[in-house]
């Protein structure tokens, strides 16, 4: 939505390298300079990072709560895909 | 003068440049055009009394008389003081300080960067955490000169309004005397001069890319650095140091 | 799916503790509510600027000025981002200032109080600031994600603010004749208008009942008075000031305190725009709006010219 406090974008923050960049709010601005220098100034105030994303957030597709059962749910049942399925004898030890 | 006094003057001198600038910039807080620049432009208010602070600490210590970094900040009238001109003069609209700040992030990088060499380490030390602070200041200015010089009509007319109205205190940033002219042999002060051509060269590409453009005129304000200062910093200094004034024993 | 289905997720999920999300169903009532309390307090945060930043010019050591502009810079940053939890919800920055600026919104009454001395700045952060705090913590386990989220955030950086203040207290109790009257001047003036924040009394509060059983609310406004009011006094007593309300005793029976109703009549009126300073704070805010419009106009059509092409609208 765009207004004449310019558009929303999303703020990605990571807190270390290596660690993932996490959503940690929004803001508005006018400009993807302006967007990047606003993260900066409001959501790394305290030493929350060290790299930022920012993102329009009328970029993002995001899925449904209706989605919740058809994306999500299939899932439930596929135990094979977690590392517990699996015997392994206790000779072995930690695998 | 001894040289106790010389580094005074100019740790002084560099003190009050930010202190009252930082006071400026603080009257913008909660008044801002909008929300997420109010909070920008207090970030920059921020660093500017943080490197007052330290600067204010070290002119104490180096005067030696019993006076701390805020009897300096509060107790000292208006003929004492020895900022420059720019610095204190009013906000305006956000065009002309968006305008003054750039003028002098642009000034202050290359300041710090010269300072962070000094011989006397204290100094050295400020300047080279100042540096990264003030870098960030100019990349935001800087980028607002642009979108005001080449935004709408209005805003076009009101940052050139602006520089028509600000560029003749421009030169007293690269103004020397004997204060710095004796500390620059020792390796202590950082000679303006010898960065005005580059700061000039620098504010010229930023007109540009604005679409301003600089007046012609070369007559340039001066004074500051000696106390003979515009009519605004009265006001301004009876305002910051009403209370320590009013209650000169209180401690806060 | 029908509606009444809809309703009996949202519903379920209240029950289990789980989150709403933006996009999840929500009954209108629910939004509409949501919208209102979210917004309010994003404009209380905003308005909230005012009073303190009187003294941001006048803060008498460079510490205490540091540590102010720390303060108000982060109840804008509060500000907005609660504006941007409301935005979640269909709403618009636009229009919510626009309730503001017009008169139509509401924000705590509190910040139609004017700050007379520098104790006063002392006085907000410790009592104004530790009531907030009372409401804060409790909104961050709210049942709206966004909001809560939000809260979360404040939460952590509100931590400083009630401390700051609670410091310019003991300064000025412990310093000079004139700083300790000022101290007792300014919790005499603060002391009521704080205890009004928590809103009317749980028999009078017309949207207490459907905040609580959407779990926007988890305690009642009298629930949340009492907590504070049992928590200041012992400060109150440190400081060796008197707290202005002759009724206030030591209730063994409740294990708190007994203390007086603030005079409601005066509440309702700040409330409704006869505080001592609705007008300048809203004065104040259209002023800036208005100033700013030309920024905002320059940045829109500057970023138009140089709009890169995947923000082509």
């Amino acid at each position: 939505m765009s207004d004449s406090q310019g558009p929303i974008w999303e703020v990605f923050v990571q807190k270390k390298a290596g660690q993932p960049f996490v959503h940690c709010g929004s803001l508005h601005a006018f400009d993807k300079e302006m967007a990047l220098q606003n993260a900066r100034d409001l959501y790394t105030r305290r030493n929350e990072g060290m790299s930022l994303w920012v993102v329009p957030s009328a970029a993002i597709t995001a899925s449904s709560p209706e989605d919740i059962g058809s994306f999500f749910e299939p899932a439930n049942d596929k135990v094979y895909r977690h590392p517990t399925f699996y015997q392994i004898p206790d000779a072995i030890g930690h695998m | 003068m001894t040289s106790q006094e010389t580094l005074y003057t100019y740790t002084l001198r560099l003190a009050d440049n930010a202190l009252v600038l930082g006071q400026r910039l603080s009257e913008w807080t909660g008044h801002g055009p909008f929300l997420e620049e109010d909070l920008a432009l207090t970030n920059i208010a921020l660093d500017t009394f943080g490197t007052a602070t330290s600067l204010l600490e070290y002119a104490a210590k180096v005067e030696n008389k019993n006076r701390d970094a805020d009897a300096l900040a509060y107790r000292r009238n208006e003929r004492e003081f020895c900022n420059i001109l720019l610095v204190e003069q009013t906000n305006g609209d956000y065009a002309k300080t968006i305008l003054r700040q750039s003028f002098i992030d642009a000034f202050n990088i290359l300041l710090y960067t010269e300072l962070a060499k000094s011989k006397d380490e204290t100094l050295a030390g400020i300047a080279q955490k100042a540096i990264k602070e003030v870098s960030y200041h100019f990349r935001h200015t800087s980028s607002w000169v642009v979108r005001f010089g080449d935004g709408t009509e209005e805003s076009h007319n009101k940052i050139q309004d602006a520089l028509n109205e600000l560029w003749r205190f421009t030169g007293e940033l690269f103004e020397m005397d004997e204060v710095e002219e004796a500390l620059v042999k020792q390796g202590i002060a950082v000679d303006a001069k010898s960065f005005q051509a580059k700061w000039e060269t620098q504010l010229d590409e930023l007109f540009a890319k604005a679409t301003l453009k600089k007046p012609e005129t070369s007559f340039m304000q001066t004074g500051g650095r000696k106390g003979l200062h515009t009519e605004h910093l009265g006001y301004m200094l009876s305002e910051m140091q009403t209370l320590p004034r009013m209650l000169p024993d209180a401690k806060w | 799916m029908e509606n009444k289905n809809f309703e009996d997720v949202f519903e379920a999920k209240l029950v289990k503790n789980d989150m709403i999300e933006a996009k999840d169903w929500m009954p209108e009532n629910y939004r509409k509510h949501l919208i209102r309390q979210i917004s309010q307090h994003a404009h209380s945060e905003i308005v909230g600027m005012l009073p303190e930043g009187n003294w941001i010019t006048r803060a008498p050591s460079l510490r205490a000025k540091k540590v102010l502009l720390a303060k108000v810079q982060d109840e804008g940053g509060h500000g907005l981002y609660l504006y941007t939890a409301a935005e979640t919800l269909g709403t618009s920055r636009d229009e919510l200032l626009d309730a503001l600026h017009t008169g139509k919104a509401k924000y705590s009454s509190i910040f139609n109080y004017p700050t007379l001395t520098w104790a006063d700045i002392g006085a907000i952060g410790w009592l104004v600031d530790g009531a907030a705090i009372m409401n804060q913590v409790m909104l961050q386990r709210t049942s709206y994600g966004p909001y809560a989220r939000a809260m979360v955030r404040i939460c952590k950086e509100e931590s400083f603010h009630q401390r700051q203040g609670y410091e310019i207290m003991t300064h000025l109790s412990f310093g000079t004749k004139e700083q300790k009257e000022m101290a007792q001047d300014a919790l005499n003036r603060w002391w009521f208008p704080t205890l009004m924040m928590f809103g009317p009394p749980d028999s009078e509060s017309p949207n207490s009942e459907n905040a609580i059983k959407w779990r926007i609310k988890r305690e009642t406004n009298d629930q949340l008075r009492q907590r504070f009011v049992d928590q200041t006094v012992a400060q109150i007593e440190y400081l060796g000031l008197t707290l202005p309300d002759k009724g206030l005793k030591w209730n063994e029976t409740k294990k708190g305190y007994d203390y007086s109703e603030p005079n409601w009549v005066e509440f309702k009126n700040v409330i409704s725009g006869n505080g001592p300073c609705n007008k300048e704070r809203l004065a104040a805010r259209n002023a800036s709006h208005k100033n700013g419009e030309w920024v905002r106009a320059a940045a829109t059509a500057y970023a138009k010219k140089n709009a890169e092409p995947f923000m082509a609208a």
